[in-house]
């Protein structure tokens, strides 16, 4: 499939908000940080900001993006159209919680930061299962795959939490939180991985034409000469070796490298805290997107059996 | 609404039969599809660089070509592919908007363009790649199952047939109600075996494939007939112009 950036920035952007968000509206009540201060209204901002840059990304993806509203009309069938009602329901108790914060009514801050978290993780989750339901792409449609989704948000999420942690010196609880979901995420992003590609086929170009009992089908004459909106769409293609060094790059500059510099941070505290936390951020992020492009890029569309052959 | 209609036993379900043994590959059924519908119901269809390197556009039916088994058994199959109207079609239960609805009356799967926001996820959930995007009016087109011919009482009632079957001049594609199976197209599928594609996805399609018919195995020619001398060998020039005359 092919990686359409906004659709990338979009999910890495607005899954690293809901995260923040989440751990913000959970943690906040639950008196594990503090509810007065800057701190919260710092970090719900971020949060909104980051959301709001990746619902508007999505946007880009449309054809007709004036239109948009109307995607909010079929939750009753369509994740797409849960997702956006989802999004757009959070809104109401983050904002909540954000004014509450700003006016230090922390009475109403605790209840609207907890329904902010779940429409945060209902709204993440939307996201995986619009990828988990297309049973045509055998990559997406994966018991792993919204489970990651929510996962690699909640780990994203606590590092920006971890960054805001230590530039208000509130204690090393935030990284260590992040730590722990980053060497999480390394495991399930290896499991996934290993369940993917050992996974048997979902469909073979005899079964898409019918053709198998004549014996193996091989393409003959495409149907056109020149290119078309199914293979630039859905015929992408990256070849083996990048896949196998994006993936190392995944594993250890999105996980394993941001983990270990936030165990760091949590032990030596102070100024170091903050660099070695504003690092293993911008590298969490960063592996983040290259996980997010790897996902289009590695996921097969049973169309290309008509085009290439053989099994997807 | 993007619900599927509760399915009625009994009802319609139009569709297309297409012959593989029969067709022969002129796509005759893609360009008259392509003539009909640029003007039809989901007009205009868009064509880029129509006239040089690169051209490319939106087509609701495409053929293509495969080789399938080896040796004397091996066939050339020509395989025209459109949207086969799905009685699951997730093509029309992941559209966030509406735009993509399956008609509760006659099975067929369309999409209403003024709606459409373009999201594309339809295309993804399509297994057989029947739906393509307008980029210049940023919406998603298919298949009509040329709904604007087989109801079209302003002509005459022997055209009212899809597009793509008017035209076929080897006769291979066939239009009818598949959920009655007494229509000639239930028989057909019947008696031939018809098949749908891909079938492990569940999408539980409408229109049916007749296989190619087996072949009986070529008679023996034989051994090799002896071809007698060539021209060079015949010394006497008599005879060799007569063996050229009777060899013509
Ligand atoms: S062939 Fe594709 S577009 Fe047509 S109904 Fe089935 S899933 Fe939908
Ligand atoms: S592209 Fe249009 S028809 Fe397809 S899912 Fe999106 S809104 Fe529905």
């Amino acid at each position: 499939m092919k990686p359409a950036l906004s659709i990338v920035f979009f999910t890495v952007a607005s899954g690293a908000g809901y995260g923040l968000l989440f751990w913000l509206g959970l943690l906040l009540p639950a008196g594990l940080l503090p509810m007065a201060g800057w701190f919260g209204v710092a970090g719900v901002a971020v949060a909104l900001g980051l959301i709001s840059a990746g619902l508007l990304s999505s946007l880009a993806h449309l054809g007709r993006p004036e239109r948009a509203w109307r995607a909010l009309s079929q939750w009753r069938s369509s994740w797409l159209s849960r997702e956006g009602v989802a999004a757009l329901a959070t809104f109401a108790p983050a904002g909540v919680f954000f004014l509450a914060l700003l006016a230090g009514r922390e009475g109403v801050a605790a209840p609207a930061g907890l329904l902010a978290a779940v429409g945060a993780a209902a709204t993440v989750y939307c996201t995986g299962m619009i990828y988990a339901s297309l049973k045509p792409i055998r990559q997406w449609h994966h018991p792993l795959v919204v489970p990651g989704y929510l996962l690699f948000g909640a780990f994203t999420g606590a590092v920006l939490l971890a960054l805001l942690a230590a530039a208000f010196g509130l204690g090393a609880g935030p990284a260590l939180l992040a730590a722990l979901l980053g060497a999480a995420g390394l495991a399930l992003k290896r499991a996934y991985w290993a369940s993917v590609d050992a996974g048997p086929p979902i469909a073979t170009v005899e079964s898409a034409t019918g053709l198998g009992f004549i014996g193996r089908v091989r393409p003959l004459d495409p149907p056109h000469t020149e290119t078309n909106y199914l293979l630039r769409e859905m015929a992408f293609r990256i070849a083996r070796v990048h896949a196998a060094r994006l993936r190392r790059i995944v594993l250890s500059a999105g996980f394993m490298l941001p983990a270990l510099l936030l165990v760091a941070a949590a032990l030596f505290g102070g100024g170091g805290a903050l660099l070695l936390t504003w690092a293993a951020a911008l590298l969490a992020l960063g592996g983040m997107l290259v996980e997010r492009w790897l996902m289009f890029a590695e996921a097969t569309h049973t169309v290309t059996l008509y085009y290439r052959g053989g099994s997807v | 609404m993007t619900s599927l209609p509760e399915p009625q036993p009994g009802a319609k379900k139009l569709g297309l039969v297409i012959d593989l043994d029969t067709c022969v590959g002129c796509h005759a059924c893609a360009t008259n599809c392509k003539e009909w519908n640029t003007s039809g119901h989901m007009a205009p269809l868009p064509d880029h660089n129509p006239y040089s390197a690169g051209a490319e556009g939106v087509w609701f039916n495409r053929v293509h070509s495969y080789e399938a088994g080896e040796g004397e058994a091996g066939r050339t199959v020509h395989f025209p592919r459109s949207c086969l109207h799905c009685e699951q079609p997730a093509c029309v239960t992941v559209c966030p908007t509406g735009a993509s609805y399956k008609r509760a009356e006659d099975g067929i799967v369309l999409v209403n363009t003024d709606i459409c926001i373009g999201c594309q996820l339809c295309a993804w959930a399509c297994p057989y790649g029947a739906r393509e995007f307008d980029e210049d009016a940023g919406v998603m087109k298919k298949c009509t199952l040329c709904i604007d011919r087989i109801y079209n009482e302003t002509i005459p009632e022997a055209q009212r047939v899809p597009a793509c079957v008017a035209t076929c001049p080897a006769q291979a594609r066939h239009f009818g109600d598949l959920g009655d199976p007494d229509s000639a197209v239930s028989k057909l599928v019947a008696e031939r075996g018809g098949i749908a594609l891909m079938p492990e996805l569940g999408y539980a399609p409408v229109n049916r494939y007749l296989p190619p018919r087996r072949r009986a195995p070529a008679p023996d020619p034989g051994p090799p007939r002896d071809p007698g001398p060539l021209p060079s060998q015949i010394k006497n020039p008599l005879l060799r112009w007569v063996d050229k005359v009777l060899s013509r």
